[in-house]
């Protein structure tokens, strides 16, 4: 009989084993984790709205930059 | 929103500064991860060869310095576009098809390859077999520098469109030949200029580390040896980053030659032109006519090096700022003027098949196509023509075309003169090395500690000429910075561009402060590493 735990089994205990067993990597990953929330739950959601976003369909945004593109006045 | 013109250029200007804030701090931590990662895999591949244990040991320090710059910096890129979402919409909407191949094959290739490998990478020691971690690692350092690739060819695109054809419906570029965009000798050149010049950073920091080990008189067969490393790649790095950035200057004179007469500070073109050295700038006034002979307080220059680099011929005519502003009919160079009213005459076509496009006939509708088509000789002309120039109907004079000028030049000459000195640079270490003289000459090795910070002036120098000296353009001669930005108010745009100098320092200040830390700390005891310890190994 084989004992040995199938592949899906083993990688997350290769990632499990290897996230347990760091030092400075857990303070890295905090690193990552702070920085990430502040870029898409702060900076995304609260500051960088998708400008051409609201737009029902492609068509209507098509011509909204359309007429950005031809109605522009060098100032 | 209705915006006034000084609005406007408030919010031009301000989404500028926090794009090219937030590309440098980017930058800051990109070449590294590009270089380091090499050096890394050429240090394990040493072990794997040998199985001498001490490059084990020297592999995962440095590899432990590449995970800290990989972590602080990843994602830090993912701002720059949320940046063109909310501030750049009109450039996204447009290039969107072009921009979206490239970056979706770049989001895939560093998710896949740099996410699966660089687990391996670190937590695989005495897990997986050497064979397989070794491959890990040089995937780790293939990956990062694809994913380079395509946010390159992305870059490239913009300073020299090609493969792409105007949709007057969707008001977008949409790519025609992908071959053509990716294999675009400007993109090639882009590639691999810059990635050599992170190959070139990477270096110089393992070496100024490793010097300060010396200093210190610490692991020093470590930071011998490792200097040793890093210098060969940093020598053969140099020398290919002199090799391309020749052949860059090939392509911009081919399809930037107003960035290229920035660089120079060339105002009236020249036969045989020289290659200043050294030069001082008077003031810089970009809408008076500068002649040739009042530009500069002094220069020294290389008598016809200028046309040889750019055209390898030694008396080919080298464009002049004020050439390409106002003309040369002699050179056959079209006057900013004219194009402006081509671009205008493009505009007008454009609206005009909107207005129709709908009620008209069908021989109406025919010659639009033929007109928006450039498969007949008509939609040639006119791509080449009229579309081909249509970001020129947005300017106000065609003294706009001319760029910050002694910007790009100094940076330009600081960019170059450190790369030479890199080359200089490695030589001597190496030659030192053979000698073995190098640990005895503390000078020496103050000088490498000291020329890590050089090697991140001569990085981010090489982008300001890059991106500076293409303005006024976002897409070069198709849509200038000015039509680029969103309506948006320029308040918001100005409280991000803080809150991102906040973040982004702080980011580097921990880098710092944590890459400092763990040099300070060494590589740790021999046999520590090699005993399978695992809390260490996995750092």
């Amino acid at each position: 009989m084989n004992d040995r735990p199938n592949a899906w089994v083993r990688v997350y205990r290769f990632y499990r084993d290897g996230f347990r067993e760091m030092t400075l990597g857990r303070t890295l990953w905090a690193l990552i984790l702070i920085k990430l929330f502040i870029m898409f739950f702060i900076l995304r959601l609260f500051f960088f709205p998708d400008f051409l976003g609201g737009f029902e369909t492609e068509d209507q945004k098509n011509d909204y930059v359309m007429e950005q593109l031809l109605n522009f006045k060098p100032q | 929103m209705i915006l006034t013109a000084a609005d406007w250029m408030d919010v031009v200007d301000w989404s500028r500064a926090q794009f090219a804030m937030t590309a440098i701090y980017h930058w800051l931590f990109v070449p590294l991860t590009l270089g380091l990662g090499f050096i890394c895999a050429i240090m394990e591949t040493i072990y794997y060869r040998t199985g001498d244990p001490f490059w084990k040991r020297t592999t995962k320090f440095w590899m432990r310095i590449f995970g800290i710059n990989f972590a602080i910096g990843v994602a830090t890129g993912i701002i720059l576009e949320f940046e063109f979402g909310t501030n750049w919409s009109n450039y996204s909407h447009f290039v969107g098809d072009i921009f979206g191949a490239p970056l979706a094959i770049e989001g895939i290739m560093a998710f896949f390859m740099e996410s699966t490998f660089i687990a391996v990478m670190f937590f695989g020691w005495n897990k997986v077999s050497k064979g397989f971690h070794l491959a890990s690692t040089w995937l780790t350092a293939i990956g990062a520098n694809l994913s380079a690739l395509w946010i390159l060819v992305a870059n490239a695109w913009m300073q020299h469109p090609v493969g792409t054809v105007f949709n007057p419906d969707t008001a977008r570029q949409e790519m025609t030949s992908f071959s053509d965009v990716l294999f675009s000798p400007v993109a090639l050149n882009k590639f691999f200029h810059t990635v050599t010049s992170g190959y070139v950073l990477a270096a110089v920091v393992v070496v100024g580390i490793s010097a300060w080990f010396l200093l210190r008189k610490r692991e020093e067969k470590m930071a011998r040896k490792s200097i040793a490393t890093a210098s060969v790649f940093g020598l053969v790095s140099a020398l290919l980053l002199a090799s391309t950035g020749d052949g860059s200057a090939v392509q911009v004179a081919r399809t930037q030659p107003m960035k290229l007469a920035a660089m120079e500070a060339l105002y009236d073109g020249q036969r045989g032109a020289g290659l200043t050295v050294v030069g001082l700038l008077r003031p810089f006034d970009r809408e008076r006519h500068t002649p040739e002979d009042s530009a500069f307080y002094f220069r020294w220059q290389i008598p016809k090096l200028l046309s040889l680099m750019s055209f390898r011929q030694a008396d080919a005519y080298v464009p002049g700022i004020n050439d390409l502003v106002y003309g040369n009919t002699e050179h056959r160079i079209v006057p900013a003027a004219w194009k402006m009213q081509a671009g205008r005459h493009a505009l007008e076509a454009i609206k005009e098949y909107r207005q129709v496009k709908d009620s008209a006939d069908a021989a109406t509708l025919a010659y639009y196509r033929n007109l928006f088509t450039p498969d007949n000789p008509e939609g040639e002309n006119f791509a080449e023509y009229g579309l081909g120039v249509m970001g020129y109907a947005y300017l106000n004079a065609p003294t706009d075309i001319v760029p910050n000028v002694p910007l790009v030049f100094y940076t330009f000459r600081v960019m170059v003169g450190l790369g030479l000195y890199f080359i200089v640079f490695f030589a001597a270490i190496l030659f030192l090395l053979y000698r073995k003289a190098l640990t005895g000459r503390r000078w020496m090795l103050r000088l490498m500690v000291w020329s890590i910070p050089l090697a991140y002036l001569a990085s981010v120098s090489g982008w300001i000429v890059a991106e500076v000296g293409r303005q006024p353009w976002t897409i070069q001669d198709l849509l200038p910075t000015m039509a680029s930005v969103s309506k948006i108010g320029s308040g918001s745009i100005m409280a991000t561009f803080f809150l991102f100098v906040a973040l982004f320092t702080a980011l580097l200040i921990a880098e710092l402060m944590i890459v400092t830390r763990q040099i300070k700390i060494g590589p740790g005891p021999l046999e520590e590493s090699t005993a399978g310890n695992t809390e260490r190994q996995n750092d």
